[in-house]
């Protein structure tokens, strides 16, 4: 008797399950049906990190080639090139120019590039496919010349095409992302 | 010559290959809506679209699967045996091409008016336990092999509730033939056979869905156990075939349960077919909807419902309607 | 002892056939799920001897994912570490965040604002419901109800869109700094986190009328994979997997971190040991974790959320430090060993998965395969965790 009190219990957990499953069967959908729809949570999304214009001019990045962002990269993919101007151009310390693969954690307690020299940045390139965006960079930037884009529709079939020149993407927003949806006809 | 031509129609061995013929296009195009109509009603219940893409709403992608499985490469596995491997899916699909004959759509519509259409159903439709036999035997393949010898336990074991729930409609009515069971249940809702004999339905109904191997009963293929059982070393057509003959077992159970117990043919306003096809693909239906809301029960558990359940049940309800039978009608 | 016997201790199942033992013991099928199996989750392997569909013995095979995370830690300066930590158990990354920080900070004698302690305590208790929410999908996968898992990814999206917002990762998060959290929450997080807890509480009955007190569920799980108080501890399990064993043992309750002796929560226990009671656990574990987050959320100090002036050059003083967190599969070690230098001399990570894992050999033996798919999903494993 209690067993099959016990089995009858056991069905009707069915029924509710299946009550459950048919309810839901005409609720709406949940997906966010991509090239029709759009997430609307992007402003909270960290893309790849990019160059932030200096206030007076929107070519100019901010950064002041302090290395910090480089050398705190736990997968070191952010490479700097400069060059020197102005006084001391000559003096220019070659080390800086060293690709950042060559060097290691402990070359930290080095002492920091004369800050005397003019130097302006020649490009800075973000190896997209090592970056696993953990913001240490951005974080660590004295003077916030570093940030996160909201870019979430990046693709690319090579690797080269996560190499991202983020100078030349501060100067030329062709390249910057396009919103999804219908390409313009070109 | 017209007359030769209405003689040779009407002779019963052109009728059979017509309705053959007929069946063979039937299956092909169901085994299409199905397929779609298993990933939208999957979708929906899990709050998706399903396919959406190709076509309209979808509509066009169960084409672009079969097109897909048909333009395969068909490999067999290594130190399989190649014969036994090749055989089995068409061992699946053909025997499910003669179950459909007896089907009564309407009483004229019937591929083939046998006195004895259920024996025939429930002997072909035994020879699908054969084909994943031979699928698991053939492969070389452990998985396909547990799922083979699963198969065959859960078949022959839940034929037995399958046939007393028959019988006991059988009995009833005192007829095998399906035209006929159908046609006593055309007077109304009330003399559907489900509600005179709710137990036998119930037993058929899940014993079919045992038989079909549909979820929650897919143990042959039980795919966080044996990857997919029996079939795991088929691709391409050999699966589309294996995955037709399942659909095609599912509307013919369904179809059976609609002849014996939802009164067939019988319904008002539109004609006899569309109310049969109407009631199969209902069931069809609650078959998907078990499969996408419950677990999978395990083997023994599932041998337990078959021998301490549904067994006694089918037997007293046989043994009560042959009494009724005997002493009432 | 025979070679085979050796072989069979050292696990090399390569080198060593299975071979000879069969031979006396008769007929028995040698099954090999994974490194690609559906129930297996990833890549674990596991080497099943079957008599017909019994197990005899089963045996799992790990290390196709490792990644030398401890080698890592050992050429990475400190901080550079950080984003290791998501990644050695995706699922709760924060709680690997904060055992990390938690030592590092531990080994310097930092103090953690106190805002910031409860933003670990909001963020991390999220992410454990995360957890268990994929577990308890993926589960019922195992289990063959395929609809489950959708219905936790629903509520899995609407906790890491909140998480986005701090974070603003959705899997792998990098959010603990040594002395804080490197983001303050926002009024949009603390109104959606009120707004989840809220649904969040409607949708639990809803699972159990689905799957808790589904009929074919409890045939599945009860009495399946019984696992004594005394094996666990033999075995170091910890985390559900012990407590549905009946043991309280819950690292934030047992060794309070952070401020979690401060909030009202209990430690949920079995009583039979078997899936069921892991099943349970977990899920009220689920319930618990909403009651803190709204404790916290209610307690929430003003203040920094980061300690100030903290150099990223940090250096810890010479020394070792073993610090613990309660994570969603169990207690989550990190053992640093500082030689002073820039990077840590040893790093040590205790994974709970790895001694959960363990026990499955001796819980599988004697099974049906479908029930050893049962326990190895109840035991709920992340295979990248264990393999480190």
């Amino acid at each position: 008797m209690k067993r099959l009190f016990k089995t009858l219990q056991g069905l009707w957990s069915l029924a509710v399950g299946l009550k459950i499953t048919g309810v839901e069967l005409f609720k709406p959908w949940l997906t966010v049906h991509y090239p029709r729809q759009e997430v609307d949570n992007l402003a909270t999304f960290r893309g790849h990190i990019e160059l932030v214009p200096a206030a007076d001019d929107p070519q100019t990045p901010r950064c002041i080639m302090c290395w910090k962002c480089v050398e705190i990269c736990p997968s070191r993919c952010i490479s700097l090139r400069l060059h020197a101007v102005g006084e001391g151009a000559e003096a220019g310390d070659p080390g800086l120019l060293l690709a950042p693969e060559l060097k290691s954690p402990y070359s930290a307690h080095l002492p920091p590039p004369p800050d005397k020299i003019e130097r302006v940045l020649d490009s800075y390139r973000l190896n997209y496919s090592l970056c696993s965006l953990c913001g240490l960079c951005v974080q660590s930037c004295p003077v916030e010349a570093i940030r996160f884009s909201r870019n979430a529709y990046l693709v690319g079939t090579t690797r080269q095409d996560f190499d991202l020149d983020l100078l030349a993407r501060l100067r030329n927003p062709v390249d910057a992302p396009r919103p999804p949806g219908p390409r313009p006809p070109t | 010559m017209m007359a030769e031509l209405t003689a040779l129609l009407t002779h019963p061995l052109a009728q059979m290959v017509l309705a053959l013929a007929a069946i063979l296009a039937f299956l092909g195009v169901n085994g299409l809506v199905l397929l779609y109509a298993e990933r939208k009603v999957a979708g929906f219940i899990q709050r998706r679209p399903g396919p959406y893409e190709v076509g309209p709403h979808g509509l066009l992608q169960p084409f672009a699967d079969a097109g897909k499985l048909m333009s395969k490469q068909l490999v067999a596995p290594m130190g399989a045996d190649r014969l036994l491997f090749w055989l089995a899916p068409l061992v699946s699909l053909a025997p499910v091409v003669v179950c459909f004959l007896p089907i009564p759509f309407s009483p004229l519509l019937t591929g083939m008016d046998v006195n004895l259409g259920l024996l025939l159903i429930l002997a072909f439709s035994g020879l699908n336990t054969l084909a994943l036999c031979l699928a698991g035997w053939g492969s070389n393949s452990k998985y396909s092999l547990l799922g083979a010898a699963r198969a065959v336990a859960q078949s022959v074991a839940y034929e037995i509730p399958l046939l007393l729930a028959v019988l006991a409609v059988a009995f009833q009515v005192g007829s095998l033939d399906l035209s006929a069971i159908a046609a006593t249940q055309a007077k109304g809702l009330l003399s559907w056979n489900v509600f005179v004999q709710p137990l036998a339905f119930a037993v058929f109904f899940i014993s079919a869905v045992a038989e079909t191997n549909r979820a929650p009963f897919d143990l042959p293929e039980a795919e966080s156990e044996l990857t997919a059982g029996f079939h795991t070393e088929y691709s391409g057509m050999g699966f589309g075939i294996f995955f037709l003959a399942e659909y095609s077992y599912m509307v013919v159970v369904c179809a059976v349960a609609t002849a014996l117990f939802l009164g067939g043919w019988d319904g008002p306003l539109v004609p006899g077919p569309w109310w049969f096809l109407g009631k199969v693909f209902a069931l069809v239906f609650a078959l998907m909807w078990f499969r996408w809301t419950f677990p999978r029960v395990r083997f023994d558990q599932l041998l337990n419902v078959c021998w301490k359940w549904l067994i006694p049940l089918g037997l007293a309800n046989l043994v009560a309607t042959a009494l009724l039978v005997k002493w009432v009608g | 002892m025979s070679q085979d016997a050796n072989a069979r201790l050292t696990g090399d199942f390569y080198t060593a056939p299975f071979g000879p033992r069969i031979e006396e013991e008769g007929d028995t099928l040698i099954l090999n799920m994974g490194p690609q199996h559906p129930a297996t989750h990833g890549v674990l392997r596991v080497i099943v001897e079957l008599d017909g569909e019994y197990i005899r013995r089963a045996e799992p095979v790990l290390g196709y994912i490792h990644r030398m995370h401890e080698k890592m830690g050992e050429v990475k300066s400190w901080v550079q570490y950080l984003p290791n930590m998501g990644r050695v158990d995706y699922l709760h990354a924060l709680a690997w965040n904060w055992a990390y920080v938690g030592a590092v900070e531990k080994l310097m004698g930092l103090a953690v604002p106190p805002r910031a302690e409860y933003i670990r305590v909001i963020t991390c208790e999220l992410n454990r419901i995360n957890s268990h929410l994929l577990w308890w999908g993926a589960y019922l996968l195992d289990l063959g109800a395929f609809t489950p898992i959708v219905y936790a990814f629903a509520d899995r999206e609407r906790i890491m869109d909140l998480l986005q917002m701090v974070t603003g990762s959705r899997l792998t998060y990098c959010y603990y700094r040594f002395g804080g959290v490197s983001a303050d929450l926002g009024d949009e997080f603390i109104r959606g986190t009120h707004e989840f807890v809220a649904d969040f509480r409607k949708r639990l009955p809803m699972y159990r009328g689905l799957v808790t007190d589904n009929m074919i569920l409890r045939g599945r799980c009860e009495e399946i994979g019984v696992l004594s108080p005394e094996t666990a501890r033999r075995y170091g399990a910890t985390g559900p997997v012990l407590r549905g064993s009946g043991v309280a043992y819950d690292v934030r309750r047992a060794e309070p971190y952070s401020v979690y002796d401060r909030l009202d929560f209990t430690v949920p226990t079995g009583r039979n040991g078997d899936a069921m009671d892991r099943y349970e656990v977990r899920m009220e574990e689920m319930n618990q974790c909403l009651r803190i987050i709204e404790q916290a959320l209610e307690a929430l100090p003003d203040g920094a959320h980061i300690a100030p002036d903290l150099s990223e050059r940090l250096l810890p003083p010479k020394g070792e430090v073993y610090f613990a967190v309660e994570g969603a599969r169990g207690k989550i070690g990190v053992y640093l060993l500082s030689d002073g230098g820039p990077t840590p001399y040893r790093v040590k990570l205790r994974a709970p998965g790895f001694s959960n894992l363990s026990l499955f050999a001796e819980l599988a033996q004697g099974t049906l395969l479908a029930d050893a798919v049962s326990i190895l999903g109840s035991l709920d494993l992340v295979i990248p965790e264990i393999d480190r």
